[in-house]
């Protein structure tokens, strides 16, 4: 082994800043986490009254948090139907890129303008759209919307990425070898970007399983569960909102170590082919 | 573009403009461009179109009336609450910008230049993007039991004797809002301006020292001019996440601040919508000058 070089003192300084940095991401978060194993008489705040897993099965009781169990499903289907057609129209907009076209530049200005544009102007927008059309909001209809407000532009701005970055020689060896454009497509460029499109995939069904700015006038009837916890922040006095932030946290989480591993299994899979 | 339209329509004026009027390659840009256009057009552009239209509309407390008036933007524009909400968003975005855009710079130089192997600094950043994809509202409600009268942060410091009361302004007041934005909002600095570095040419930091430049000169002269496009980025989406945001202002304040955004779900909620439409065209305005501004100093297509 190479003799490593000896670190300068700034390392150190900018090591604690960092360290520093994540237990400010994480402190809090870990501080709901403890709280919601608080016991059956205990508050919103430390010390912890004993130990239990009374708030985590108070969440299904109906009267103490709403109806959480269809909250849930409705933000997971919701989810996973934002996350397909992000994946989808994010890979058609990346492939459109490639080539300049008419048009092109005022689409890309008008995604960036998804980006940037208040999240309470688009659901403020749509909500008076479906009203003046006479549509009913719903959230799988002007909430779904809302939502891929949200998640394309960051697919579309993940594939130029991707793009910006794909040497189109494969391609080419692929089409003198006499490969049709869909077999080119479906046997050289898929498997290639595969990961980042998993990638977009992640962002699309994570930022909409959190979102509500946008939920907030497009959900219709029927709320989701970020905006049946927002709704909760004003009058759940009990660890009850601890425990459910606890647990689609760790759902969260589950979802995105789920999705590194598929990425890592597809990378180490390659590197064995 | 006024030259490409022109070709299309008399095609034998500028015959050489193009090669191909509308080759196979092209005509599959459009087709692949189209449900793009179609989803940002029905749910961004018509939205906000009609959100201008309705902006001129009057309205009582039991609908809105078709018409063009000025009474809403009159009341809006004319009244001092709204200029000291403007100015107190305003002033929540400068803060959270400069402390963001410290943070998130020394968070991605430790990150791009001070971690030496690959692994670990993909692993660490992954640590500093995950919260990004969890709940804001959880993250932002998590800072009560560590701030609040007989939270973390007080009881300690009464055990420790350093204070004898709670202090009163850790949660419910401006304090609390700007630390859970920053809380919220720095991981948009990091991973853009972390983004930047890592494309920084190592042999040009190598050049610099080579010609004598001490370490901050290197970091004032090289690293900084060309962290610059991450940084832009990076402060469109905390500017333009702190301009919208009413949660945080809501909760963190505990009602005793405002923001443009809290204003207008305020006016939402008592269906006031083409006052709320008046605000949202000025808050749209207002973004978008400041967007565009920034834009200026950076283009994005080439910064991905």
């Amino acid at each position: 082994m190479q003799q490593r070089e000896k670190r300068p003192f700034s390392f150190y300084i900018l090591a604690a800043f960092f360290a520093l940095f994540v237990l400010f991401l994480y402190g809090p978060m870990s501080a709901i986490f403890i709280l919601s194993f608080q016991g059956p008489n205990g508050g919103l705040t430390f010390p912890l009254n004993g130990v239990s897993v009374h708030w985590f099965g108070n969440l299904f009781e109906k009267q103490a948090v709403g109806d959480f169990g269809a909250s849930f499903s409705r933000s997971l289907l919701l989810g996973l139907m934002v996350m397909v057609s992000t994946v989808l129209v994010a890979l058609l907009a990346g492939l459109a890129f490639r080539r300049r076209f008419l048009g092109g530049t005022p689409l890309f200005y008008l995604t960036i303008a998804s980006l940037v544009v208040p999240s309470i102007i688009v659901s403020l927008g749509i909500g008076v759209l479906f009203q003046q059309i006479g549509f009913r909001p719903a959230w799988w209809t002007s909430g779904f919307g809302a939502h891929l407000t949200w998640t394309l532009p960051f697919g579309v701005l993940i594939m130029f990425a991707v793009f910006n970055r794909f040497s189109p020689s494969y391609e080419e060896a692929a089409r003198d070898l006499g490969a049709s454009p869909w077999q080119t497509f479906r046997h050289v460029l898929l498997p290639m970007i595969a990961p980042s499109l998993i990638g977009v995939g992640l962002f699309g069904f994570s930022l909409s399983y959190d979102e509500f700015a946008r939920t907030l006038m497009t959900a219709g009837t029927f709320n989701t569960l970020p905006l049946e916890i927002y709704g909760m922040t004003t009058n759940v006095t009990t660890p009850v909102l601890y425990a459910l932030g606890t647990v689609t946290t760790l759902f969260s989480f589950a979802v995105i170590l789920l999705t590194l591993g598929i990425i890592l299994l597809i990378r180490r899979k390659r590197a064995r082919a | 573009m006024a030259v490409a339209d022109q070709s299309i329509a008399v095609p034998t004026s500028k015959p050489k403009t193009r090669k191909t009027p509308l080759s196979f390659g092209r005509l599959a840009s459009y087709l692949q461009s189209i449900p793009l256009c179609l989803i940002l057009g029905f749910f961004l552009l018509l939205p906000i179109l009609l959100l201008v239209f309705v902006s001129f509309w009057d309205y009582d407390f039991a609908r809105m009336y078709p018409g063009f008036v000025f009474t809403n933007y009159v009341e809006t524009l004319g009244s001092w609450v709204t200029w000291k909400t403007y100015l107190n968003t305003l002033k929540f975005a400068a803060i959270v910008w400069a402390l963001t855009l410290f943070i998130g710079f020394w968070v991605a130089y430790f990150l791009a230049f001070h971690v030496r192997s690959a692994t670990m600094q993909m692993v660490l950043f992954l640590v500093c993007t995950v919260p990004f994809l969890t709940s804001n509202i959880i993250r932002m409600i998590s800072w009560i039991p560590v701030l609040g009268r007989n939270g973390l942060v007080n009881s300690t410091l009464v055990e420790m004797g350093v204070i004898s009361q709670p202090i009163e302004w850790l949660l419910y007041s401006d304090f609390a809002v700007v630390l859970a934005m920053v809380h919220l909002f720095t991981l948009f600095m990091v991973t853009p301006i972390f983004n930047t570095l890592m494309r920084i040419d190592r042999s040009l930091i190598e050049a610099a020292r080579d010609a004598g430049a001490s370490a901050w000169q290197i970091m004032w002269n090289v690293i900084l001019p060309l962290a610059k496009p991450g940084m832009a980025i990076g402060t469109i989406f905390v500017v333009t996440l702190v301009m919208a945001d009413f949660s945080t202002v809501q909760v963190m304040s505990g009602g005793q601040s405002a923001s443009v955004a809290l204003m207008m779900k305020n006016q939402m909620s008592l269906l006031q919508y083409p006052a709320a439409a008046a605000n949202a065209v000025v808050l749209l305005v207002l973004v978008l000058l400041l967007v565009g501004g920034i834009l200026r100093i950076v283009d994005i297509r080439k910064e991905l």
